[in-house]
């Protein structure tokens, strides 16, 4: 027991060592990336436009590269503490040690791409603009950017939140009469083929206003996705099922509220999630030919304006907002499903 | 609140995949009383899962006709609890709701919900109310599939092979626990099974059915007293005389020779 316990303690001491290392593994990539960023001098024709902030009546003027280096020290600060914080935190321990790799590699691939594009010129310019004219896009044109993203959610959540009812709704009703099946059916799995952006030029001359255009397409999209696997969970219930339901007293309505539709739900989910990124796509494609607004076409005007840090800016926010839209899916979908989920006890 | 069961002269053909007719009942006579706990034993492919759809409504034979306390059966009805042989629990439900599923069918959530702790109770589930049927063994499983009829008050409870899937403790068990409810409530009890053993242990009175076609061969008396014993001398005495009966319909078929 007593050498256990030393055994133990030891171990507990070499971890604290161990993590600290881990901490250092983790801020190092971003060291690097900021000595990169101070120490090589700017070989491509990009001048840093001066901004001044007003804080407390100090007036704080900085250039975007030192934004930059300031996002990068914010960053180091962060892992540092959040790493002397899972120190005491057991749980967390060992998730902090597995991430330390990959956030040392997010810090050179940063330090790479800046030495690699505005200061060694290794790559085309300026279609790599470097990591800090990247926020300079942000500090540019952040409202203008923000009101652009307020206009592709907006755009989303009608569209997609249509074609999910809508989906769902003509799914069930193939799935349960046979008679939908037949006449609804081959039409949706012919449609369901073409990519609804394919639509475009009559939706754009069909629908009274752009935007009710692009929601159209987005419905369409989600819309087949959804109704073709709807129909295929409702089609698949064990008829047991149904007898089950029968002779406990539940009438047709019951059994397709609560016997068929709860069924379905991992397929539905299975369609909403596959839809989903078939939205995305949707969604940006109609901004870029034919919207007054959203990330599409935000991308679209910077293009012809040869402005790619603003395409690269918009294509950031597009994947934090598209990661945070499936996580949000994930979490609902859990919530429903949570059924299926749990460790089969003897 | 038990019902009286009156099947008088019931055909049911299927056609199989080839097209072939298949006899499932062949003129099927069977006057179960009131309150009675009768099973029904034979080898697959008799007709003993058929017959007992047809009493729960399930299913509609081509001649004869069923009756439940002089009227005829149309279709199904809650009145007549019906247990799976396994695997008809619905998976997206706890155990609670899952036995709470009749009470919502029928619109009497409300003024009964006091009644499903009572079935849960009984069934020995308290404790596993919130689990979900993957999460439960297949004892416990058929244990909720059986609360799951009571809870509707049923004048009778059809079961097919409820036990065909559990090992030979659990099933025991279930046996006991199934006396204890019919004890209880009285109600007319139909149980289909392959187990000679079971249908000793539990019934008044069994119905022998063979197949090709299938029908009901002999019907025997159960004179034994409750609490019956697995190993008494009656038991096994009435053991040898159904398995001697088997032996001698026969249910192996004779080997053809091609020469």
């Amino acid at each position: 027991m007593i050498t256990l316990k030393t055994v133990k303690q030891k171990k507990n001491d070499l971890n604290i060592k161990f993590m600290l290392l881990k901490i250092l593994f983790t801020i190092s990539g971003f060291i690097v990336a900021i000595l990169v960023n101070v120490l090589f001098p700017q070989k491509a024709d990009v001048t840093f436009k001066i901004y001044t902030l007003n804080i407390l009546n100090l007036r704080i003027a900085f250039d975007i590269n030192s934004a930059y280096i300031v996002v990068l020290v914010a960053l180091i600060l962060i892992y540092a503490i959040s790493g002397i914080r899972s120190i005491f935190q057991k749980d967390k321990r060992k998730l902090y040690a597995k991430n330390a790799a990959f956030r040392f590699a997010l810090g050179i691939a940063l330090a790479i791409w800046d030495i690699g594009g505005t200061k060694i010129q290794i790559f085309a310019q300026p279609f790599f603009p470097g990591p800090a004219q990247i926020i300079e896009a942000y500090i540019a044109e952040g409202s203008y950017i923000v009101q652009n993203t307020l206009y592709s959610i907006r755009l989303y959540l009608a569209g997609f939140s249509c074609g999910v009812l809508l989906g769902v709704g003509t799914g069930i009703l193939i799935g349960w009469f046979p008679k939908v099946y037949y006449w609804v059916f081959p039409v949706l799995k012919i449609t369901g083929v073409v990519p609804a952006v394919a639509w475009m030029p009559f939706a754009l001359t069909l629908f009274p206003t752009s935007f009710s255009a692009a929601v159209f397409l987005i419905v369409i999209c989600a819309w087949f996705q959804i109704a073709f696997l709807t129909a295929q969970g409702i089609q698949s219930t064990p008829k047991q099922s149904y007898e089950a339901a029968t002779v406990l007293g539940g009438g047709q309505i019951n059994q397709i509220l609560h016997v068929a539709i709860p069924h379905a739900m991992p397929d539905i989910f299975t369609g909403i999630g596959s839809a989903n990124a078939m939205a995305f796509t949707t969604l940006v494609m109609s901004e870029m030919l034919g919207q007054p607004g959203g990330l599409g076409y935000y991308i679209n005007q910077s293009k012809v304006w040869s402005a790619y840090y603003k395409v690269l800016a918009a294509i950031v926010i597009m994947a934090v907002l598209f990661s945070f839209i499936n996580f949000l899916i994930g979490l609902i979908r859990k919530r429903v499903l949570r059924w299926q989920q749990g460790v089969i006890k003897v | 609140m038990k019902s009286s069961i009156s099947i008088s002269n019931v055909n049911r053909i299927y056609k199989d995949s080839d097209g072939n007719r298949v006899e499932a009942l062949k003129d099927v006579d069977l006057e179960i009383k009131s309150g009675e706990f009768i099973s029904i034993i034979g080898p697959s492919g008799c007709g003993k899962t058929t017959l007992l759809r047809l009493i729960a409504g399930l299913d509609k034979p081509q001649t004869g006709q069923l009756f439940i306390d002089g009227a005829p059966i149309t279709g199904a009805d809650p009145s007549r609890g019906y247990v799976f042989q396994q695997g008809s629990l619905f998976p997206w439900l706890s155990v609670r709701n899952n036995i709470a599923y009749g009470l919502r069918a029928r619109n009497v959530y409300r003024s009964k919900k006091e009644n499903i702790e009572n079935y849960i109770e009984l069934v020995g589930l308290k404790g596993f109310e919130k689990s979900y049927p993957h999460q439960i063994s297949g004892g416990m499983a058929q244990r909720v599939a059986i609360a799951r009829a009571l809870i509707n008050e049923p004048k009778a409870l059809l079961l097919d092979e409820p036990m065909g899937a559990l090992d030979s403790f659990t099933r025991a068990a279930l046996q006991d626990k199934l006396l204890e409810l019919w004890k209880k409530d009285g109600t007319t009890i139909v149980l289909v099974t392959h187990d000679i053993d079971e249908a000793i242990y539990l019934s008044d009175r069994i119905v022998i059915m063979t197949p090709r076609p299938g029908k009901i061969s002999k019907i025997i008396d159960v004179n034994l007293s409750r609490p019956r014993q697995r190993g008494s001398v009656s038991f096994l005495e009435m053991r040898r005389q159904i398995l001697e009966f088997f032996e001698l319909a026969q249910a192996i078929p004779q080997p053809e020779y091609n020469i």
